[in-house]
C-alpha cells in the first residue's frame, strides 16, 4: 500500500508543479485538480470514506467556483518580472525579492518542524494514543452513533464542529460583503 | 451566461432531484453510513449548482434565490447554537449535551440530537456554498 501511496503523492506534487507554472489559468485549474482527486484516491486507500467522500464534493464545487472567478478576471497569468522599468532606468523588484525570500524562510521552518513532527510519530496505520482508544472503546455505548467519526465531529469534538460552521459563515459573509461593495461602486 | 443545449437542460432536470435526494440521504444518515452535514450538504448545493450551470442565469430569479439561500444560511447556523447551548439549561449544565434519549444504536432514529446537529449543518453548508457562486454569477451579469 505504501508503494501505492508514494505514486499518489508524486502525481500530486507533479500536479501543484504544474499548476505553478502553467500560463494559462485554466490549465493550471484543472491541473490543481488533479492534486485534489489524488487526494481522494489517498483518503480512500487510507480507509476513510468519511474524508474521501467530504473531498470529491468539496474538490468539484470548488473548481466550478474558481472557474467561474476566472470568467470574471483575466485568463492569462500577469507574472512579476525581476526588474521594473522607470524612465529608462531599471530597478530592481523588491515586491519581487521578498516574496522569494519569504517562501525560502517558510520552507526551512517547514521542512524543520516536519522533521521534528515526523521523529515521534508510530508507524502508519497503528495507534498509541490515549484518546482515540477510548473513543473506540466506548463511542457507540456514549453517544448511540455507529459512525464514530460523526461521533467525534459532533458529540467529542462539538466545539471543533461550530467553530468550522462559523468559519464558513464568516467566509460567505465576507465574499458578498466585497462583491457587494464593487457592484455598488460600478 | 445562456444555458446549454436542450439535451443537457432535459438530462439535468430528470438527474437534479436525484441528486438533492442523494444528497439528502447522506445527511440523514450521517450516524450510520459514512458522510454527515458536510459531505450531504454540499451535494445538495451541487444539486442547485447543477441546474443553474445548465439552464443559464434566467432559470431562477436569483437575486431572490440568494437572499433565501442567505437567511437558511443564518437560520441554520443559529438552531446549531441554540441545539449547542439548549444542554445548559436543563438539569446538568454542560454544552454540547445529548439532550434527547439515545435509542437502540443502529436505527434510523436513534444517537440523541445528532442527526439533527447532522441536518442544521447541512442545510447551513448547502445555504453557505450556493450563495457563494451565485453572488459570483450575480455579480458578472450586474457588470
Amino acid at each position: 500500500m505504501e508503494t501505492k501511496l508514494i505514486i499518489i503523492l508524486i502525481l500530486m506534487i507533479a500536479g501543484a508543479i504544474h499548476s505553478l507554472h502553467a500560463r494559462d489559468l485554466l490549465s493550471a485549474i484543472v491541473s490543481y485538480g488533479v492534486v485534489g482527486y489524488s487526494l481522494v484516491v489517498g483518503f480512500l486507500l487510507l480507509k476513510a470514506p468519511d474524508l474521501a467522500i467530504v473531498q470529491i464534493v468539496v474538490e468539484t464545487i470548488a473548481l466550478i467556483i474558481m472557474v467561474s472567478v476566472l470568467i470574471i478576471s483575466t485568463r492569462e497569468d500577469l507574472a512579476e518580472k525581476s526588474t521594473v522599468k522607470i524612465k529608462g532606468q531599471s530597478y530592481v523588484n523588491i515586491r519581487n525579492l521578498s516574496f522569494v525570500f519569504f517562501a525560502l524562510v517558510t520552507g526551512v521552518m517547514l521542512l524543520y518542524f516536519f522533521n521534528i513532527v515526523t521523529t515521534g510519530l508510530p508507524e502508519l496505520g497503528i495507534h498509541e494514543t490515549r484518546m482515540a482508544t477510548e473513543y473506540i472503546a466506548n463511542g457507540v455505548e456514549g453517544t448511540g452513533s455507529i459512525n464514530l467519526v460523526t461521533a467525534v465531529v459532533f458529540d467529542y469534538r462539538g466545539y471543533d464542529t461550530l467553530g468550522e460552521a462559523t468559519i464558513l459563515f464568516t467566509a460567505v459573509m465576507g465574499i458578498l460583503a466585497i462583491l457587494r461593495l464593487k457592484t455598488h461602486k460600478i | 451566461m445562456k444555458g446549454m443545449t436542450i439535451i443537457v437542460k432535459n438530462v439535468t432536470a430528470l438527474l437534479a432531484g436525484l441528486v438533492f435526494l442523494y444528497g439528502c440521504y447522506i445527511v440523514l444518515h450521517g450516524h450510520l453510513t459514512p458522510g454527515g452535514g458536510f459531505a450531504g450538504g454540499t451535494i445538495i448545493a451541487g444539486s442547485f449548482i447543477l441546474l443553474v450551470i445548465a439552464n443559464g442565469i434566467q432559470y431562477f430569479r436569483l437575486k431572490k434565490e440568494k437572499e433565501e439561500s442567505s437567511m437558511f444560511e443564518g437560520a441554520g447556523i443559529l438552531c446549531f447554537l441554540l441545539l449547542a447551548t439548549g444542554g445548559l439549561l436543563l438539569s446538568v449544565p454542560v454544552f454540547f449535551r445529548n439532550l434527547l434519549p439515545g435509542g437502540t444504536p443502529g436505527e434510523l432514529f436513534s444517537a440523541g440530537v445528532i442527526p439533527l446537529y447532522n441536518i442544521f449543518v447541512g442545510i447551513e453548508v448547502a445555504a453557505a456554498l450556493l450563495s457563494i457562486f451565485l453572488a459570483f454569477v450575480i455579480y458578472k451579469t450586474e457588470e
